[in-house]
């Protein structure tokens, strides 16, 4: 895959529904594991046994890699288990109204922008993509918007992962190693370092 | 010129402003648990780097220990071959393990303030989003994912953007039959499950000056709860006393120093707030929660609210909450039947949540019927509970004294909800499959609701139990 995230273009899989949690995503009885190895064949296990109909469910959307969801997505658990889950399912991108914090950072550090759009955007979206599941969308990371078909959605992502996503830098590790002895400067510098 | 708790930490562990905007902001203490860490330690190693500052680094075992017998080699091989990584992991890097033979061992988030390594003043990181605890004694607790545990292990620093503050009053005093976690339950009912999204939570206020240490560390579990990553109360003299002569606080002449820089970390008086909430405590009830994610509760004696009474953006949620739970709108949530009762978890498992759910059942039995459990947080909490005889008046009661760990909470370990149960449980969150079963269901509410419901074998209102 390209070390940046410019644009993410592929088919679409819509999951309508507010507060979906990380619990649900990837239940916790799959995280008694020391690997992220094979997490995607339990992506919405519960969910999807529950509704024969949910949208991982649907064959028509086999091969999609745009996520489309609606409010708080992602919320609960820290687990990166969750992003890791979806990634491996193929999972490249995800547009919604909303993220939660935590999931919405663990998504960057794993190069998965999270745009947001307007809710009345969220709800044309998945009618669309359900209507016609072939057609592409664009996620457009630097320019700040969705396209699907001849429709351009203004989207918002915040600029530090932004500016992650199209330098290629979501892997922190290596951006903070940069900053040397200022580590140990600042550690150092703390009272409770130094005994107060 | 006034500056709040938030600032000060922020500019004391900034190393530098990242091209991205971000903070690189460094970390004093990195708490690892079993679950998220192999997988950071793996990317570690991949990468040919090392753990930067192992001495600022401390592991335990909580998500997946068995609590009933903890002899090893574990029955659960998958919980034994875990539990053998993060041993092997932290034998390799040179970091503590609070393990089953420690005495020390428990749920990290019940260890790291019990142990003094909980300090006001400094940040913390852990893998797991309920790191928000920590924030109690004054620290900027981040719960984190596995990448990010990834980038502490290798540069006690982590990539982050400064939240906005938020300050939450609680002020007056509590009723009778309220605890801490109807007060938190109450804040997420009326701020939302995301309503804190992008922001740290100050909570302030008399009815929270007025809070011991654990109910504060009840109230700032929950933090994440309503969407905030962060929570905190500033640091005073309730928190000072907790940490005299705690095994990793300062002792002696540097604690008294070091009471000195706490004091000076606070928020000063005048500061401002990016928002202000205010709450009378004494409005608050008992709370339960009767749907699928902690913001859905209701008092006692309220009825099981109605989807049309919803925000417009609430209503679906409402009603698919409602249909999971097979629950009526308009019904009393008290008088529902339990199948299960627990009592455990990083919110609710600390020697006081025990001593008021203790206070319900003596002299009471558990209702026919109802499986009933207490989980201590750790394995000190266990002992102190013990040492004045509470194990014996759970088990007269006919509740199960388990060994510490994380447990009902999320079901990684063999306490499992069955089916369609209902469980009352004193833990953080009612997520469909939360307690192990993909149909089971959760409510919500204090150690000491849990008690009454498991006497009732229904949901009861703790007040008419207490003397």
């Amino acid at each position: 895959m390209s070390p940046i995230r410019r644009k993410i273009i592929g088919r679409g899989i819509p999951l309508p529904g507010n507060d979906i949690d990380t619990d649900r995503i990837i239940p916790a009885r799959y995280l008694r594991t020391v690997t992220f190895e094979r997490l995607e064949e339990h992506l919405f296990k519960d969910d999807r046994a529950q509704a024969p109909d949910h949208a991982f469910n649907q064959d028509r959307y086999g091969g999609a890699s745009v996520l489309v969801v609606g409010q708080n997505f992602g919320c609960g658990s820290s687990r990166e288990h969750a992003p890791e889950a979806l990634r491996r399912w193929g999972i490249r991108g995800i547009v919604g109204e909303s993220f939660a914090e935590i999931f919405h950072g663990n998504c960057t550090a794993l190069g998965i922008p999270c745009l947001t759009v307007a809710v009345e955007d969220v709800d044309w979206l998945m009618e669309a993509v359900a209507q016609d599941p072939g057609r592409e969308i664009v996620l457009d990371v630097e320019n700040r918007q969705v396209m699907f078909g001849d429709r351009a959605i203004p989207a918002m992502i915040p600029s530090g992962h932004q500016e992650q996503l199209l330098t290629g830098t979501w892997n922190a590790t290596l951006v903070l190693l940069e900053a040397g002895e200022e580590i140990e400067r600042v550690a150092n510098s703390l009272p409770y370092a130094t005994g107060y | 010129m006034a500056d709040t708790l938030l600032d000060k930490i922020w500019q004391a562990h900034t190393v530098r402003v990242l091209p991205s905007g971000q903070t690189q902001l460094f970390i004093g203490l990195h708490l690892i648990h079993e679950v998220t860490s192999p997988q950071a330690f793996h990317m570690l190693r991949e990468a040919g780097l090392k753990v930067r500052f192992p001495e600022r680094t401390f592991a335990t075992i909580d998500h997946i220990v068995p609590t009933a017998s903890q002899l090893r080699p574990f029955s659960d091989t998958l919980a034994e071959e875990m539990t053998a990584h993060l041993v092997r992991n932290c034998q390799e890097y040179d970091i503590p393990l609070f393990g089953l033979d420690s005495g020390r061992q428990g749920i990290v988030h019940v260890i790291g303030p019990e142990l003094g390594l909980t300090q006001p003043g400094i940040t913390i990181g852990c893998g797991d989003s309920h790191t928000s605890t920590h924030g109690a004694l004054g620290a900027l607790a981040f719960g984190i994912g596995t990448s990010q545990v990834r980038d502490v292990f290798a540069t006690q620093c982590l990539a982050i953007a400064r939240p906005k503050l938020r300050q939450i009053r609680v002020d007056g005093r509590l009723a009778g039959g309220v605890y801490a976690k109807d007060v938190i339950l109450t804040i997420i009912q009326r701020l939302g499950v995301k309503g804190g999204v992008g922001y740290a939570y100050e909570y302030a206020g008399s009815a929270v000056e007025a809070m011991s240490m654990e109910e504060r560390l009840t109230i700032c579990n929950m933090s994440i709860e309503g969407g905030a990553r962060l929570g905190y109360v500033n640091p005073d003299e309730t928190t000072f006393a907790y940490l005299k002569d705690r095994p990793f606080a300062p002792q002696g002449e540097t604690y008294d120093r070091a009471v000195r820089w706490w004091k000076s970390m606070a928020t000063d008086p005048g500061a401002s707030f990016d928002h202000v909430v205010h709450l009378d405590a004494l409005s608050i009830q008992p709370m339960v929660t009767w749907g699928i994610n902690p913001g859905q509760s209701v008092g006692v004696k309220d009825p099981i609210p109605d989807p049309r009474n919803a925000a417009e953006s609430d209503r679906a949620s409402w009603a698919e909450a409602l249909a999971f739970m097979s629950f009526e709108a308009g019904r009393p949530i008290i008088g529902t039947s339990i199948d299960v009762a627990f009592i455990g978890s990083c919110t609710n498992a600390r020697l006081s949540d025990l001593q008021s759910a203790a206070a319900v059942l003596q002299g009471r039995k558990v209702a026919k019927g109802v499986r009933a459990l207490v989980v201590p947080g750790s394995q000190a909490v266990a002992k102190a509970a013990e040492s004045e005889g509470l194990h014996e008046i759970f088990r007269e009661a006919g509740f199960e004294w388990r060994k510490a760990g994380c447990s009902l909470c999320l079901g990684m370990n063999e306490d499992k909800l069955q089916g369609r149960e209902i469980c009352a449980s004193s833990s953080n969150r009612n997520f469909k499959g939360r307690q192990g079963s993909p149909t089971g269901r959760t409510l919500l509410m204090s150690p000491a609701m849990v008690a009454a419901a498991a006497i009732a074998g229904e949901i009861a209102d703790v007040r008419e139990l207490l003397p």
